[in-house]
């Protein structure tokens, strides 16, 4: 059920019995799919290269199930590369959609989910875990990074309260949180052995080396929960970007789609970063790009950002695997070597606007 | 608005008198004033003189530099998150002085000065640069944007080398922390000018900043010639951060929280704002100086930490308590 596009280019979707609508940019549908390609290019090579190279042709092949090639291609393909191409996907989309709501609801360009705090506390967790404890196994490190980061962002929205959550005071009280556990952190790798600070400095790049599905499946269900939230919130979003008088008068109840909305950015987040370590550069720059190539509704800017987040950190794992092999660079470092160029020459296109 | 500074500047001295007094050795307080005004050459009087006086000054002058440049870059982005560490300053200086470590192999306080001086300096720059391309000038938002990229940028590149080795990291660790252990007064005289020009400018372009912040059409009606306005701005905030990273590596918070702490004691108006701010920024580098060679006597942390650790909790009362929006 949907309504004739009222102006050209776009479309309103509003179903009869659901309480639901939002409108989408048709730019926005096309930008989405050619992402959508560049992510899934991104996927297909990333699976492909490697010490035993497999032919973009053949990895497609093995990833919908039929046997191509030797029979290892199944192995190496689904068991070994895919997942790890997947959990870049899925932490860069799921930070992308993080960041456009952080930015959108604090209406501050440099809001992102490591500004306020939520990678640091968990970082501090997951820091404490290696330097402090490097006895204990390393799969705990994950539900112990996001509960890092829910505890932080408790504190956060418990200490921004006071009979209302206002952006302002919500960001400079996670400014403050952020401050303190990453100290905190800094004490562990000033004072760590050299060895276990080595280790723990990659982990707060960011890295989806050596991930297996056993980090995929725990990812999955916040995912499927929260970014159709998010879509489906999208034009609060809209409505609380205007400041919260218009968003009233607008007729949102504005402290429940807000505190919805925290919820929402606070989930993706620490789940992508409990999964790939303290990315910290996605969730600022994908909504920023994305800006720049949809503009400011949040309808077409939360996918677009998800895609780009996703591509990029996907990207930016095949570079940093290819790029001096055969060491390996965390993609958390090649995340900001392939987009902040990337976002400066946008900025510089931009620059008479 | 001037009692709250002359509380200020007694509270300060209050400090740098403890900062004095205590530290890593036990010397009374009666040693103490002796080492000034009876020096006889004794241990104690050695380490008063030469290691906590000129400690204590650095800690002050850093902190007011890095207040002050941090209330700068917020007037000028017209964002709350502004400052030396979000925009870039820190993360050139911290990649000339990691990039020097790696190929030459320094390791002097002096040479790390020099280069994180030229790197913050170029990074800031480049930024500034990239703020005002187009149309229009040096636009907020377009400062703000490329400040935060470029320092993304830089910072990668700066752990991409603590990676891939291991020496390097171990080396510069703690001055990557931020920490002004172990300075000496010649290094801060090196520096002192520059930081005392920057102070003098700021305070100079402070009614200007002022009317900055309403807005650039506001300004520009008002018979303000921006361009030049923003342009001085910019300097001081190289000579104010370009001097205080040079000396404590690239402290972060200090030049972000204070000037909203200034700022709550002294309204909106920058001829209070950046007094308070030095003022502010000296009392709590001070106060996490003296925390951070105490706690965990006789080890010392870096500085970096005491600051969040002491200012942070601080910050988040004002944060809840004085922002009524």
């Amino acid at each position: 059920m949907m309504r004739a596009p009222r102006a050209r280019g776009r479309a309103t979707f509003r179903p009869g019995r659901v309480p639901v609508s939002f409108r989408l940019d048709l730019r926005a549908v096309v930008l989405l799919v050619l992402l959508g390609l560049v992510a899934l290019a991104g996927v297909v090579s990333s699976v492909g290269y490697g010490e035993y190279p497999i032919a973009p042709l053949d990895v497609m092949r093995t990833m919908i199930g039929i046997e191509a090639g030797d029979g290892n291609y199944s192995f190496i393909v689904n068991t070994l590369r895919l997942p790890r191409a997947l959990v870049a996907l899925l932490v860069g989309a799921a930070l992308g959609i993080s960041g456009a709501i952080l930015q959108g609801l604090t209406r501050n360009p440099l809001a992102a989910p490591d500004i306020v705090g939520i990678n640091a506390g968990a970082g501090l967790a997951a820091v404490t875990l290696i330097v402090a404890l490097p006895s204990v196994p390393a799969a705990l490190i994950p539900p112990a990074a996001f509960a890092g980061a829910l505890v932080v962002a408790v504190l956060l929205y418990a200490l921004a309260w006071r009979g209302n959550s206002s952006p302002i005071r919500l960001i400079l009280i996670g400014v403050g949180l952020s401050a303190i556990a990453s100290a905190l952190t800094t004490v562990m790798i000033v004072t760590g052995e050299i060895f276990e600070v080595s280790r723990a400095l990659i982990w707060l790049t960011g890295s989806v080396y050596g991930r297996t599905w056993e980090q995929i499946w725990p990812l999955l269900p916040w995912l499927a929960l929260f970014v159709p939230l998010a879509l489906l919130r999208s034009r609060h979003l809209n409505a609380l970007n205007l400041g919260d008088e218009v968003a009233r008068g607008l007729g949102v109840r504005v402290e429940l789609e807000r505190g919805l909305l925290i919820l929402t950015s606070v989930a993706l987040a620490a789940s992508a970063v409990a999964t790939a370590g303290t990315l910290a550069f996605v969730g600022l720059i994908a909504p920023h790009i994305a800006r720049l190539l949809v503009g400011p509704s949040h309808g077409g800017l939360l996918p677009t950002s998800a895609m780009i987040g996703g591509a990029l950190v996907v990207l930016a794992d095949l570079v940093g695997r290819a790029a001096f092999a055969p060491i390996e660079i965390p993609c958390g470092i090649v995340t900001a070597a392939v987009g902040a160029p990337y976002f400066l020459y946008l900025l510089y296109r931009g620059r008479n606007t | 608005m001037l009692s709250g500074l002359v509380v200020g500047a007694g509270s300060l001295v209050l400090c740098l008198g403890a900062s004095v007094r205590f530290g890593a050795a036990e010397i009374g307080t009666g040693d103490v004033i002796s080492a000034f005004t009876a020096y006889d050459g004794s241990e104690e009087d050695l380490i008063i003189r030469t290691l906590r006086v000129p400690r204590t000054l650095i800690a002050a002058l850093v902190g007011a530099a890095l207040g002050v440049a941090g209330a700068i870059m917020q007037g000028l982005t017209r964002n709350p998150l502004a400052e030396p560490g979000i925009l870039g300053v820190n993360a050139g200086a911290a990649l000339a002085v990691v990039g020097v470590v790696f190929l030459l192999g320094a390791s002097s306080l002096s040479t790390y000065a020099l280069f994180a001086f030229v790197g913050a300096g170029v990074a800031w720059a480049v930024v500034y640069s990239l703020g005002s391309l187009g149309r229009g000038g040096m636009s907020p938002m377009k400062l703000a944007l490329a400040g935060a990229a470029l320092e993304a940028l830089l910072s990668s590149l700066t752990t991409a080398i603590l990676i891939l080795d291991q020496r390097t990291l171990d080396e510069i660790r703690f001055w990557l922390a931020g920490s002004i252990a172990g300075r000496d007064l010649t290094l801060m005289l090196q520096v002192l000018p520059y930081v005392a020009l920057g102070l003098f400018l700021a305070l100079g372009l402070s009614r200007q900043i002022t009317t900055l912040t309403l807005g650039e059409d506001v300004a520009t009606g008002l018979g303000q010639r921006t361009v030049w306005v923003k342009g001085a701005a910019a300097v001081a905030v190289i000579l104010l951060a370009g001097g205080a990273v040079s000396i404590a590596g690239p402290l972060v918070f200090v030049g972000l929280v204070v000037p909203h702490a200034a700022r709550f004691f002294a309204g909106v108006d920058y001829r209070w704002i950046l007094p308070y701010s030095a003022l502010f920024g000296a009392i709590l580098l001070v106060c996490a100086d003296i925390a951070a060679r105490v706690v965990v006597r006789p080890q010392e942390l870096p500085v970096g930490v005491m600051t969040a650790l002491v200012g942070a909790p601080f910050f988040i009362y004002l944060a809840r308590w004085r922002v009524k929006r």
